[in-house]
């Protein structure tokens, strides 16, 4: 569903993302891996039209969407959970799922989409008019990822989930990713950092270092990679 | 009593005109994070536009005097989204101080073509009395149907802007876009649409203000938007810049100091008064009144 072949992207002379490649089948969970700096945020951003690649080329159902802007992307059905969430602070929840679904016309379906996210987190809605920035980590994300879901993705790229968030609901988070997977046929890229829980729902993995695929696999292979194991897994 | 009354009336029609031109500063900093300092040359066209429009129209109608100001917020929204598009768009990308410097650049450009004989001269021109002029007394109390009109016509567009910003889904883009640009983007909104909307709505309000000014002044002259300006943007600060009540707050209370200072004995400082009372605001509140330096949760 998703290609990229030889992508680089740099920030004036630093080279952030070196030359990757990799695949993402329509229906499945893949999960990109790495340490701080490796390069998936850039690498995220650059699939959303955020930043512009130096080189490479971004296939998306067939179709080349390397150099398009953000909201075209979006209309093609490619959402993003940024890191950090971003959820703009100012607005109230409901503004914020509105805003999600900003190119969306049909407004049933926008009613509709709207009520799943609250059957899938119903915090949100019990939290509909409280303004997104008093909410905490864990609603952000809750919400950050409604946000995106509103805009009816057929491929949703998360970057960091569990992000600074308690154990307790970052197993949540990830059982409603595979839901979301599962239920709703949404195509899945998961960019993390915790590496069990990521190779755990996802098929397969790729693991960066500085900008490059250091290796690739299915994810229980990954999962007994010794190099792996040694770097990402605590032993 | 009546006296303060009067001097109240004054205020706030000043104020309000003030206000419309704060708002233009206000948005366009809350989505681009920059001052358009040609933005009070926008207000002197929309003056000059109804001067030249009114002309044509018969003198002391409503019908006419609305025309001649929807007509004068029509030509500044496509001036402003004009501006934004040929000067600033191009320039999106590069330090935010070669914006600025165009900014003033076309600030200029407008105010010397301006003065240019055979587009509108240098020279003040009267402005046609193209709404009703009617005067009540009462109780001792001038009231002049301009000055009414004024406050109303203020008060309208401020209640329709409140409307537009916080109801409908453009003005959410927009405020999504000034909260964090990048996020807007990764919903589908294109930014670019939402700054030249913004630059509409912002110019029509200061074509609206050059019109009421013109109004209540009489006299049209193409550097006639550099102290409303310059007060105006002031008020934006005042208020705590990128805050939309806060501007129109700031712009009443500019309009209301200046008045008073105006009607004392100290009248020859009006503007010095005003502008030391706004230093010492902004000494004690940096964000300016409205204005909140918040913390977001990363
Ligand atoms: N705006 C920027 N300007 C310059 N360099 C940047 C910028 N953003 C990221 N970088 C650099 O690019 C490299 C990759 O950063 P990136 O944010 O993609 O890493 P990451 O894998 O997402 O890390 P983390 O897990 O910490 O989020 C880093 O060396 C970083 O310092
Ligand atoms: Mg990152």
């Amino acid at each position: 569903m998703l290609t990229v072949t030889d992508l680089s992207v740099s920030y004036g002379a630093i080279n952030a993302v070196a030359g990757i490649s990799f695949e993402v089948p329509q229906g499945g969970i893949v999960t990109l891996l790495g340490g701080n700096g490796a390069g998936k945020t850039t690498t995220l951003h650059t699939l959303s039209g955020l930043l512009k690649p130096k080189g490479g080329k971004i296939t998306f159902c067939g179709e080349d969407i390397t150099r398009l802007p953000s909201h075209q992307i979006v209309a093609r059905g490619l959402c993003h959970v940024p890191e950090g969430r971003m959820v703009f602070a100012n607005l109230s929840v409901a503004e914020n799922l509105a805003m999600g679904a900003f190119l969306q016309t049909d407004k049933a379906a926008i009613a509709e989409t709207r009520e799943h996210i609250f059957t899938l987190f119903p915090r949100l809605k019990e939290r509909i008019k409280q303004t997104a920035g008093t909410l905490s980590g864990g609603e952000q994300q809750m919400l950050a990822i409604g946000r995106a879901l509103m805009g009816r993705p057929k491929f949703l790229m998360l970057d960091e989930p569990s992000l600074g968030i308690a154990p307790r609901l970052i197993t949540t988070i990830f059982e409603k990713i595979v839901e979301i997977n599962r239920a709703q046929g949404i195509t899945i890229l998961l960019v993390e950092q915790n590496a069990n829980l990521a190779l755990e729902i996802s098929s397969h993995g790729y693991v960066l270092e500085t900008g490059r695929i250091a290796c690739s696999g299915p994810s229980e292979k990954l999962r007994t990679t010794p190099q792996l194991k040694a770097a990402y897994l605590g032993g | 009593m009546t006296e303060f009354l009067q001097q109240l009336l004054n205020a706030l029609s000043l104020g309000a005109i003030y206000a419309l031109i704060a708002l233009g500063y206000t948005m366009v900093y809350g989505v681009l994070r920059f001052i358009n300092f040609a933005h009070s040359d926008v207000f002197m066209v929309g003056a000059v536009a109804g001067c030249l429009i009114g002309k044509h129209l018969p003198t002391g109608t409503w019908w006419g005097g609305l025309t001649c100001l929807l007509a004068a917020m029509i030509v500044c929204s496509a001036l402003g989204m004009f501006i934004e598009r040929f000067a600033y768009r191009p320039l999106r990308s590069s330090p935010r101080l070669n914006v600025l410097i165009t900014a003033i650049g076309v600030s200029l450009l407008l105010e010397y073509t301006f003065q240019n004989e055979h587009v509108f001269g240098a020279a003040p021109r009267s402005f046609p009395q193209v709404f009703p002029q009617v005067v009540w007394q009462l109780r001792g109390l001038t009231l002049s149907s301009n000055q009414l009109l004024v406050i109303g016509v203020a008060l309208v567009l401020m209640v329709a802007l409140q409307f537009i910003v916080f109801r409908t889904k453009i003005g959410t883009a927009m405020r999504a876009v000034a909260l964090n640009p990048r996020a807007a983007q990764l919903v589908g909104i294109n930014p670019d649409v939402v700054v030249s909307f913004t630059f509409a709505l912002g110019s029509a309000l200061a074509g609206a203000g050059g019109i009421l000014y013109a109004l209540n002044y009489q006299s049209v002259e193409p550097l006639m938007g550099v102290m409303p300006g310059l007060k105006a943007f002031v008020a934006a600060v005042i208020g705590g810049i990128g805050n939309i009540p806060g501007a129109a707050l700031g712009g009443l209370l500019i309009g209301t100091i200046e008045t008073f200072v105006g009607g004392s004995q100290l009248s020859t400082y009006k503007d010095a008064i005003a502008f030391a009372l706004l230093i010492l605001i902004l000494l004690f509140r940096p964000a300016g009144l409205l204005g909140r330096s918040h913390v977001e949760k990363v």
